[in-house]
């Protein structure tokens, strides 16, 4: 038997050059835009309640803003996707915890209630200890809203995807915060966003940790996460968040302009790093060596399966 | 919630259906593609009987192949494969039981002869996986478990959010153009519950799809692999039989002549749910670690780089 695995391209059989796997029917922009408004709606939520708890008024109303809007237009995308808006509410219809997707309906469908009703107590003045209350609530389901969707990818046959199940909730958790922050620093006055500038920050590192660990970690089924079209987008996200991060360290105290310009920065990174990972996730089921090689590698390392005729 | 991985002797029992005498037999396929002509009669008798609409024609280039792959409109598909005999293959084709029409190939069809071709022929269909990921991720209950173990889609509740897509390790179900929902092989359930063969089978002429009690199939193709090893057929193996597999067995199971991936097939496939309880702890995780960071945001300038620490470094 042949070891591969160390010439440039593997070799490996198909049939015809065709993929095994069926690549995700999702939609682009609706699926990579929700994923990006659910982590950007679920660290909205967190500095929100922050922001009420310290008494920053105006970034509190950004952030419950960006909350509400952020999971309005989060359901917008995924009924899009869906194509009608019953078919979300088949959704509501059983509760399965080995469906990323009906858990992240029962996170969602309460968030947006909760985080547009402290939205509107907030805007309108109107029973505003409700408003808290529901604020809190929204807070609450936030990070598991800004995370969950990273098992909806993983939870696949995709190998990228499914191969960073360890990694992704951290790199949509940290690109959440990133987007959060990075939104209130462009929209509050800066005497105000200390806490957004730290919550980018550390999203970014969060987030620009996890993502290495992919890469390094994974070889050959990380490719897609490198090469191509994909690759641009991830390796453009990683120089906005890294440019921002710089900037944010450096004179975000001090200058609301380069705080907004950065701001602005870290959420664009967040928005490309979803498409980056999702249309990695298509490249890695379009091609059938991602599924091969891999699985083949496994078999020949427990010793078994069917090995190889050519001797 | 049944089980999610790992050998499973009851499917039927884990998905509810009571104690073992209180539903059917699990029921499957053994496609044994030693025998296949590739006639493609299962296609047509599928598409006839389940009323499965065109899905195009397209001239591939692909053999005898027009088909291409399973799909939402296409639920057996034939295969063909055609291997140049560079070497002289170490199993002189003994007698497969094939009958003597030979493939219309002008250089001697599955003959040994120098230069020839070695023909390939196999009829994919949905694996009905002991641990199907289709099934397990479907958020609407759509994907379930019958009585005979078979996995089957429910059009009236499929919502079409296309997860079972991506989730299937084999690449079988796909939503339908136009239609927007999923649509897969039922191994025939309203036959099945006649009494009757599914459409396939009945129609395979060469018994190359045999329909019947798994564990009895299971039987039957392990006698079918030790005769062909017998006759020298080395390559021959069986393909989702073993019930120890990362899907536990699947109930449409094959004998193969080659590489699974020569067929189109995956040499080793998982069911993603496998993982779903690490997933899920590191989603936990995650989400922890974003409202720490949160709070850390608020709390002080120097408790997030010392939460990022501990978040970081307790990760896996
Ligand atoms: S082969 Fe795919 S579609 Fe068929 S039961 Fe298994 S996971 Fe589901
Ligand atoms: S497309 Fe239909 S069958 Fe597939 S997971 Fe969604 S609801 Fe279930």
């Amino acid at each position: 038997m042949k070891e591969q695995r160390l010439v440039p391209e593997p070799e490996f059989e198909s049939y015809y050059g065709r993929p095994i796997l069926k690549e995700p029917t999702w939609k682009t922009p609706d699926v990579p835009l929700y994923l990006f408004l659910g982590g950007l709606a679920g660290c909205s939520a967190v500095l929100a309640e922050g922001a009420a708890l310290t008494d920053r008024p105006d970034l509190e109303r950004v952030a419950r803003l960006a909350a509400a809007g952020g999971a309005a237009a989060g359901t917008v995308a995924l009924i899009h996707d869906l194509g009608r808006p019953e078919r979300f509410l088949k959704m509501l219809r059983v509760f399965k915890p080995t469906s990323p997707l009906s858990v992240g309906s029962f996170i969602l469908a309460p968030f947006s209630a909760l985080s547009g009703a402290a939205a509107a107590a907030q805007v309108t003045g109107l029973l505003p200890r409700l408003g808290r209350v529901a604020g809190s609530g929204a807070a609450l389901l936030g990070p598991p809203l800004a995370t969950y969707t990273a098992a909806l990818l993983a939870n696949t046959a995709v190998p990228a995807w499914h191969e960073a199940h360890r990694e992704l909730p951290f790199v949509f958790g940290g690109s959440g915060a990133q987007a959060a922050g990075g939104l209130a620093m462009l929209l509050a006055p800066i005497d105000q966003t200390a806490p957004a500038r730290r919550m980018a920050l550390a999203g970014a590192v969060v987030e620009l940790a996890a993502a290495e660990t992919i890469l390094r970690r994974h070889g050959l089924v990380a490719e897609p996460y490198r090469t191509g079209r994909p690759g641009r987008l991830i390796r453009l996200a990683r120089n906005c968040t890294a440019v921002a991060s710089g900037i944010t360290a450096l004179a975000g105290r001090r200058s609301r302009l380069l705080s907004a310009v950065a701001g602005a920065t870290y959420v664009a990174g967040s928005l490309t790093t979803r498409f980056g990972i999702f249309e990695a996730g298509l490249a890695s089921a379009r091609d059938p060596k991602y599924t091969v090689v891999p699985q083949r590698e496994r078999l020949a390392r427990q010793g078994g399966g069917s090995a190889k005729i050519d001797g | 919630m049944g089980s999610l991985w790992g050998r499973l002797d009851d499917v039927q029992t884990d998905a509810g259906y009571g104690s073992p005498d209180e539903h059917p037999p699990r029921m499957g396929f053994f496609t044994d593609t030693s025998v296949c002509i590739g006639c493609k009669a299962c296609e047509v008798a599928c598409k006839e009987w389940n009323e499965v609409p065109d899905d195009g024609y397209l001239l591939t280039g692909m053999s005898y192949d027009n088909t291409q792959e399973l799909g939402a409109s296409t639920w057996r598909h034939v295969a063909f494969v055609e291997k140049p005999l560079d070497v002289p293959v170490e199993a002189p084709p003994a007698d497969l039981g094939m009958p003597s029409m030979g493939p219309p190939d002008p250089q001697g069809a599955e003959s040994g002869g120098e230069g020839g071709v070695r023909w390939l022929m196999s009829s994919d269909v949905c694996k009905h996986c002991t641990h199907a990921a289709c099934l397990d991720v479907c958020p609407t209950g759509s994907l379930f478990r019958t009585e005979y173990g078979t996995v089957v889609v429910q059009p009236d509740i499929c919502n079409g959010c296309g997860y079972c897509v991506p989730a299937c390790p084999y690449g079988v179900i796909d939503l339908r153009e136009g239609d927007g929902r999923a649509f897969k092989c039922t191994l025939c359930y309203d036959r099945l519950k006649e009494g009757q063969t599914p459409a396939c089978a009945q129609a395979c002429p060469t018994e190359s799809i045999q329909y019947g009690e798994l564990s009895e199939l299971r039987e039957r193709a392990d006698r079918r692999l030790t005769e062909l090893h017998d006759q020298g057929v080395d390559v021959a193996r069986l393909y989702g039989r073993d019930p120890d597999d990362g899907v536990g067995g699947d109930g449409a199971f094959f004998l193969l002549l080659d590489e699974p991936e020569v067929y189109g097939l995956p040499p080793d496939p998982i069911v993603t749910t496998r993982d779903l309880g690490s997933l899920w702890r590191h989603v936990g995780a995650a989400a922890a670690t974003v409202a720490g960071l949160g709070v850390a945001s608020f709390a002080s300038r120097r408790l997030v780089p010392r939460l990022l620490g501990t978040a970081l470094g307790g990760r896996r």
